[in-house]
C-alpha cells in the first residue's frame, strides 16, 4: 500500500467504476424502474448543486441564497440550443454555454456585491436570482410561464455519472489548488487572509464564477432529463433546498453534501405520501442541525474509503521512505 | 397630473405597509445584527388571526387588530426565546439558516392547518367602504385606516423608543451589548422586547394588508418581508427613521412602475433598486460608513 498510484485505485477509482457498472446493468436489467431512474437523477442533480454552492458558501464563506439562478440559466440556455439544434453536439455545446453564461452572471453580480459584508451577499443573491426568474417570467423567448417543453432528452446514466463525477473532483480539485486554500482562508478570518496577502475580492469571484458556472451545469442536466422547464421551478424554494443539503451534510465538506443529497433524496422518498410535512420536516430540520449541530452532519471533514482501515495512509512509513 | 396624484396615494398606503414590516426588521437588524426572514412570515400570522377574529368571531376591525398585534407579539418572543437564544454565541450564518428554517416553519405549518388557498376577509363594515373624490383623486377609506392607523402606531413607537426607559435599554444595546450589561441592563429581556415590538407591528400590517387586498395566503409574507427588508436596507439598516423612509419610497416606486409601465416588473425593479442601493451606498441612504476594525 506504499504506492500512491495504488492506492489512489483502490480508494477512488475502482469503487466509481464498479458504482457505475453496477447501476448500469441493473437499468439495463429493468431491476431498476422509472421512479427509481428520476430519484437517481434527482440525487445526481442536486450532488452537482450542492458541491457548486459548498464551494462558494461552505469553502468561501460567502452566503448565496440565488442558487436556484445559476441553475435556471443553465436550464433555459441547454433547453434553447437543444430545441434548435437537436442533437448530441447542441447538447454538449448548450451544457457548456449554460455553464458560461451563469459564470458570467456570477461574475457580474459578484464583482460589486462580493465587497459586502456577509447577510448583505445573501440579500443580493437573493435578489439576483428573483431578477432572473420575473425575466425568465416575461421574455418573449422563454416563453413566458408557460415555460419550455419538450426539451430533447440526452441526460442518461452514463451522462449522468461522468458529469456528477466530473464536477465533483474538479471542485475538490480546486478546493485542493493554492486559489482553494485561499478562498478558505477568506472563509476563516477575511482581514488576516488579506494581511498575508490574499486578495480577497479575487478569492471570493473566483469561488463565485466557478460555482455559478456548475450550478448552470445542473440546471442543464435538469432541462435535459426532465423535459418541461418553468421559471417557477427556480424560485426562492429551490435555493433553500440546495441550502439545507449544504448544511446538512456540512459547510465545507464535499463528501457531507454528496451523503446529505442521497439523505435527502431517502427523506423525501419515504415522505412522498405526506407531501405537506416535508417542507414542516425539511424547516424542522434547519432549525435542529443549526442548534445542536451547526457544522452539519461532517463538518468540515471529509469522508472516503482512505479512511477505512488496511487503505489507510501509513504516515510513519510515508515518513521514513521520504528520508530515505 | 392626476393620475401621478393618484398613484401617490397609493403609494402612501403601500408604503405604510411596507414601513410597518420594515421596522421589525430594523430593530432586530440594529440590535443583534440578524436579518429575521421570520419577519414577514409573522405578518402573514398576523392577518389570518384578523381573518379568524373579524370573520369567525365577528368581531370589528379595531379588536381584531389588537388580538392579531398581541397574538404575534407573544410568537415574536417564543421564536426569539427557542430558536435565535440558544445561537446567540453562533456564527451569523448559522443564525440566518435558522431564521430561514423558522420562517419556513410558520408558513408550512399554516399551510398545513389551513390549507394552501386564499381566503377572503369577506364583508367589510360599510364605513370602511366608502370612498372620497379630492380634485379627481380617489381616496378610499380604507386606505386612510391604513394610512392613520400606521401614523398612529408609529408615533406610538417613537415614544417608547425615545422617551421611556426599556426604549433607552434598546437604544443602549444596539450600541455596545457588552457595555450595556455592565451598565446593569438584562440584554436577553431587551432583545426580546425589541422582537416583541416588531412582531406587533408586523402583525397591524397583516390585519391592515388582509383588508386593503382582502385576500390572505399562507405564502403571502415572503414577497413584502423581502420588500420590506428591502426598505430597511434601502432607508439604512438598524434605523428607523430609514425604515420609515425606505419603506414608503419602495411603496411609491411599485405603485409607479406598475401604473406607467407594467405590473409583471414591479418585483424585478424593487430588487433592482436592492442591488444598486448595496453596489452604491450598502449602508443606505440615512446610513454613515463604519470601518471594520481588527
Amino acid at each position: 500500500m506504499k504506492n500512491p498510484l495504488v492506492r489512489q485505485a483502490l480508494t477512488l477509482w475502482v469503487p466509481l467504476v464498479l458504482t457505475y457498472v453496477i447501476v448500469l446493468l441493473l437499468v439495463q436489467a429493468g431491476v431498476v424502474d422509472a421512479y427509481m431512474q428520476v430519484t437517481i437523477a434527482t440525487i445526481c442533480i442536486n450532488i452537482v448543486l450542492a458541491v457548486s454552492l459548498n464551494l462558494i458558501t461552505g469553502f468561501t464563506g460567502q452566503f448565496s441564497l440565488g442558487h436556484a439562478g445559476f441553475m435556471a440559466i443553465g436550464a433555459y440556455a441547454t433547453a434553447l440550443v437543444t430545441m434548435r439544434f437537436d442533437s448530441i453536439v447542441g447538447f454538449i455545446g448548450g451544457l457548456l454555454l449554460g455553464g458560461i453564461i451563469a459564470a458570467l452572471v456570477g461574475f457580474l453580480i459578484g464583482l460589486p456585491t462580493l465587497r459586502l459584508r456577509g447577510d448583505y451577499i445573501a440579500i443580493a443573491t437573493l435578489g439576483m436570482a428573483e431578477i432572473i426568474r420575473i425575466l425568465l417570467q416575461n421574455f418573449e423567448f422563454t416563453n413566458g410561464a408557460a415555460g419550455l417543453s419538450p426539451v430533447p432528452q440526452y441526460m442518461d446514466w452514463t451522462w449522468f455519472f461522468v458529469l456528477t463525477v466530473g464536477s465533483v473532483m474538479l471542485i475538490r480539485n480546486f478546493v485542493r489548488s493554492r486559489q482553494g486554500r485561499d478562498a478558505i482562508a477568506v472563509r476563516e478570518d477575511e482581514i488576516a487572509a488579506e494581511s498575508i496577502g490574499v486578495n480577497t475580492t479575487r478569492s471570493k469571484v473566483l469561488a463565485f464564477t466557478i460555482g455559478a458556472f456548475f450550478g448552470g451545469v445542473a440546471g442543464g442536466m435538469y432541462a435535459s432529463y426532465f423535459y418541461v422547464i418553468k421559471p417557477e421551478q427556480f424560485g426562492f424554494l429551490k435555493s433553500i433546498d440546495i441550502l439545507v443539503i449544504v448544511v446538512l451534510g456540512g459547510l465545507g465538506s464535499l463528501s457531507g453534501s454528496v451523503i446529505a443529497a442521497f439523505l435527502l433524496a431517502i427523506i423525501s422518498t419515504l415522505l412522498q405520501p405526506f407531501p405537506g410535512v416535508r417542507m414542516i420536516l425539511y424547516a424542522l430540520l434547519l432549525i435542529v442541525i443549526m442548534i445542536f449541530r451547526p457544522q452539519g452532519l461532517l463538518g468540515n471533514r471529509e469522508l472516503s474509503l482512505r479512511l477505512l482501515p488496511g487503505l489507510r495512509k501509513r504516515r510513519r512509513d510515508d515518513a521514513g521512505t521520504e528520508a530515505a | 397630473m392626476e393620475q401621478l396624484a393618484q398613484q401617490l396615494v397609493n403609494g402612501l398606503a403601500l408604503g405604510s405597509i411596507y414601513a410597518l414590516i420594515a421596522l421589525g426588521y430594523t430593530m432586530v437588524y440594529g440590535i443583534i445584527q440578524l436579518i429575521n426572514f421570520a419577519h414577514g412570515d409573522v405578518y402573514m400570522v398576523g392577518a389570518y388571526v384578523g381573518y379568524f377574529c373579524m370573520v369567525h368571531l365577528n368581531l370589528g376591525f379595531v379588536e381584531s387588530l389588537v388580538i392579531a398585534m398581541a397574538v404575534c407579539t407573544v410568537l415574536g418572543v417564543v421564536i426569539e426565546r427557542v430558536a435565535y437564544k440558544p445561537l446567540r454565541k453562533s456564527t451569523r450564518i448559522a443564525v440566518l439558516i435558522t431564521a430561514i428554517g423558522v420562517s419556513l416553519l410558520l408558513e408550512y405549518t399554516m399551510m398545513f392547518f389551513v390549507g394552501a388557498d386564499t381566503r377572503t376577509y369577506g364583508v367589510l363594515p360599510p364605513f370602511m367602504e366608502q370612498s372620497f373624490n379630492v380634485g379627481g383623486v380617489l381616496i378610499t377609506m380604507k386606505q386612510i385606516i391604513i394610512i392613520g392607523v400606521s401614523v398612529l402606531l408609529m408615533v406610538v413607537l417613537q415614544y417608547i423608543v425615545r422617551r421611556t426607559k426599556v426604549g433607552k435599554a434598546m437604544r443602549a444595546v444596539s450600541q455596545d451589548a457588552d457595555a450595556a450589561r455592565l451598565m446593569g441592563i438584562s440584554v436577553d429581556n431587551t432583545i426580546s422586547f425589541t422582537f416583541a415590538l416588531g412582531s406587533a407591528l408586523a402583525g397591524a400590517a397583516g390585519v391592515l394588508v388582509g383588508v386593503y387586498y382582502n385576500a390572505i395566503n399562507p405564502l403571502m409574507g415572503v414577497l413584502p418581508g423581502l420588500k420590506a427588508f428591502i426598505a430597511a436596507v434601502f432607508g439604512g439598516i438598524g434605523l428607523i427613521p430609514g425604515a420609515l423612509l425606505g419603506g414608503y419610497f419602495i411603496g411609491a416606486a411599485e405603485t409607479l412602475v406598475s401604473g406607467y409601465w407594467s405590473s409583471l416588473y414591479t418585483d424585478a425593479v424593487v430588487f433592482g433598486i436592492l442591488i444598486l442601493v448595496l453596489i452604491f451606498k450598502p449602508t443606505g441612504l440615512l446610513g454613515s460608513n463604519v470601518r471594520e476594525k481588527v
